[in-house]
């Protein structure tokens, strides 16, 4: 199992880097998603994986750390409204830029004007 | 009873009046979000100043909901985050009496954004916990993010989108980071983390390690330090004049940041962890400053030649840190007091003199005479000679202690030239840029709009400040210093934050 996992939040990761490396909004906020969930499922699993265990002291012999829940849920939170105002931000430059290119393209007429 | 809960006034003053001005207030309600804002910055200003007048007598603990550190999150009040809290006091009133002049109107909300990014960057300063740093950082992050973007314009909007793309990435940066020391250690409040860390050995350090090392790329991005700065220039020089003198505290919260961690968790006595990514802050401190002095003297906007300002003050602080003795943290602290409030000054003065001129705005070309030529010249003068490092003012100070804190052979060699050449090239720029727009002005009428005294009181407000630290600098020194001795031996504050006795409060 931990084999399985590590490979999925690694393979999560290498994709969503490889987006977020791109020139064009879309695909960036597609990765920073992707990557939300790696690290999303990687903090699920800093307090070791147990399967059909409480996270509960003196229910069971042994038990489940509880806190990484309540992180994940705390950055499945704020992240969803990062990739909101993300999704936002890109769909204004694309409609007032006219383009989603993330850098600006060089225009020889713009050349040293800063 | 009241001042049992000092610890925790500072972060609550800026969210109750943020919740406050949200409110509908009629017809004309810019006139009460005003009133409100103000209010809460100055009573900000005199709980901040009470608060560092208390923490001299030792770290306050503050435990939320009376959870006990390591269980519960705490919010801790030494020496360094008090000087901090109040530092974000002083910067905060002058710059929103400017933004009250006309500014605030350019877009919905600024008042409630401007004060919900106080609560995120006090909160950042105040905490005891890593995780509770993290939510913090994403406090002001998000308002920081509207409030780049306050006034629109398609400029603002791709300097924009970079700052947030690069910033949601850093985020993730921060969770793993978190997620790796959690795993290893535990825990997540600092002083426990602290102790936990020094005692592991093998392939556990060596995980910490690699999550400190992630730590230290999250506040290197935030503090812009060499290849994570490219976002910085352009974001502040196109956002308005009162949000970029509003970030000059934001790269100092990725300072703090490292001052904290660096020294608490991987500091000097952290085992097989200890001195951590000082070589590399050493190093790339050094790159930073050679860059943000090439950026200085390559700039045509005088915005932008500010932003390089902020990469330069930000090379100096690290690269002096990465020394890594007491006089070093001394002197770093020093001068982050001194080049907040003046980057500060000098992001106001140069929107004032942009609206003056007009057309030209703020390039550095020939343009027309400004309104209040003279006096804008003056202020111009007096922040260019501060934010150089000449003396007599706190630049030159603040400097000097930087030099003498450099000891072995090597430290000398590369900080001195580096640091004073930049500085030269600083001169130069700025040399430059007030001859070109103060004194190679067009013949013919100035500008006749006159600029509010309020928003004039404002930047001289913020240069009061460098005066002040300059006629005051023994006093503010001992203080630093006492800071530094606190930083480099920080079980005191470990065995505060874990053995306190009883409850915070009741």
């Amino acid at each position: 199992m931990e084999t399985l996992y590590a490979v999925t939040v690694g393979v999560l990761t290498a994709c969503s880097v490889f987006l977020i490396l791109r020139g064009r909004s879309f695909p960036i906020v597609i990765g920073i998603t992707m990557l939300s969930y790696a690290v999303n499922l990687f903090l699920f699993s800093s307090g070791r994986l147990a399967i059909d265990q409480l996270p509960l002291i003196g229910k069971s012999e042994t038990y489940t750390d509880p806190l990484p829940q309540a992180l994940v849920l705390t950055a499945i939170v704020i992240g969803f409204a990062m990739t909101a105002y993300a999704i936002i931000l890109a769909v204004r430059v694309r409609g007032e830029i006219g383009s989603d290119e993330v850098n600006e393209p060089n225009h020889p007429d713009s050349e040293g004007s800063r | 009873m009241l001042s049992q809960h000092l610890v925790i006034l500072p972060i609550l003053i800026p969210l109750l009046a943020a919740l406050l001005q949200l409110l509908p207030w009629g017809a004309n309600p810019q006139f009460y979000r005003r009133i409100i804002g103000l209010v809460s910055c100055s009573v900000l200003l005199v709980v901040s100043a009470l608060l560092l007048i208390t923490s001299t007598e030792g770290a306050q603990v503050y435990a939320l909901g009376s959870w006990q550190a390591p269980y519960g999150i705490v919010l801790v009040a030494d020496r360094l985050s008090a000087l901090m809290v109040l530092l974000t006091a002083v910067l905060a009133l002058p710059v929103l009496i400017y933004a009250c002049h006309g500014e605030d109107n350019l877009g919905s909300h600024f008042q409630a954004l401007f004060q919900f990014q106080l609560v995120g960057i006090i909160g950042a300063f105040l905490t005891g916990d890593l995780f509770n740093l993290f939510v913090f950082f994403e406090i002001l992050l998000i308002s920081s993010y509207a409030l780049l973007m306050h006034g629109g314009g398609k400029l603002k909007l791709r300097a924009c989108l970079h700052y947030v793309l690069l910033n949601l990435t850093g985020s993730a940066i921060f969770l793993i980071s978190l997620g790796v020391l959690y795993g290893i250690t535990g825990t997540l409040n600092m002083a426990d983390m602290a102790v936990k860390v020094a005692a592991l050995t093998g392939d556990d350090a060596t995980i910490a390690r690699a999550g400190g090392i992630l730590l230290l790329v999250v506040f290197g991005l935030k503090a812009a330090l060499l290849p994570l700065y490219f976002w910085l220039p352009q974001a502040y020089a196109m956002t308005t004049g009162t949000v970029a003198a509003l970030f000059a505290i934001m790269t100092k919260v990725g300072i703090y940041g490292i001052l904290r961690v660096f020294t608490l968790i991987f500091g000097a006595g952290a085992g097989e962890a200890a001195m951590l990514g000082y070589d590399w802050l050493w190093w790339l401190g050094l790159a930073t400053l050679a860059i943000g002095g090439i950026g200085v003297i390559g700039s045509r906007d005088l915005r932008l030649v500010i932003s390089y300002l902020v990469v330069i003050s930000v090379g100096t602080m690290l690269t002096t840190f990465s020394m890594g003795n007491e006089r070093a943290i001394s002197a770093v602290v020093y001068y982050l007091f001194h080049s907040t409030l003046v980057t500060g000054a000098l992001f106001l003065l140069v929107d004032i003199m942009a609206k003056q001129r007009g057309k030209t705005a703020s390039r550095i070309i020939k343009g027309r005479k400004l309104a209040q030529h003279a006096l804008l010249g003056v202020l111009f003068l007096i922040s260019a000679v501060t934010v150089i490092g000449m003396p007599p003012l706190s630049g030159f100070i603040g400097k000097l202690f930087i030099l003498e804190a450099a000891r072995t052979g090597a430290q000398v060699a590369l900080l001195w030239p580096l640091v004073l050449f930049s500085s030269f090239l600083v001169m130069v720029a700025l040399a430059r840029a007030g001859s070109r727009m103060f004194w190679h002005t067009f013949e013919g009428k100035a500008a006749e709009d006159k600029s509010p005294a309020g928003q004039l009181v404002a930047v001289a407000l913020l240069l009061s400040g460098a005066v002040l630290m300059t006629l005051f600098a023994r006093p503010i020194s001992a203080y630093t210093d006492a800071i530094a001795h606190d930083l480099m031996h920080p079980q005191s504050y470990i065995s505060t934050v874990l053995h306190q006795s009883g409850g915070a409060h009741e």
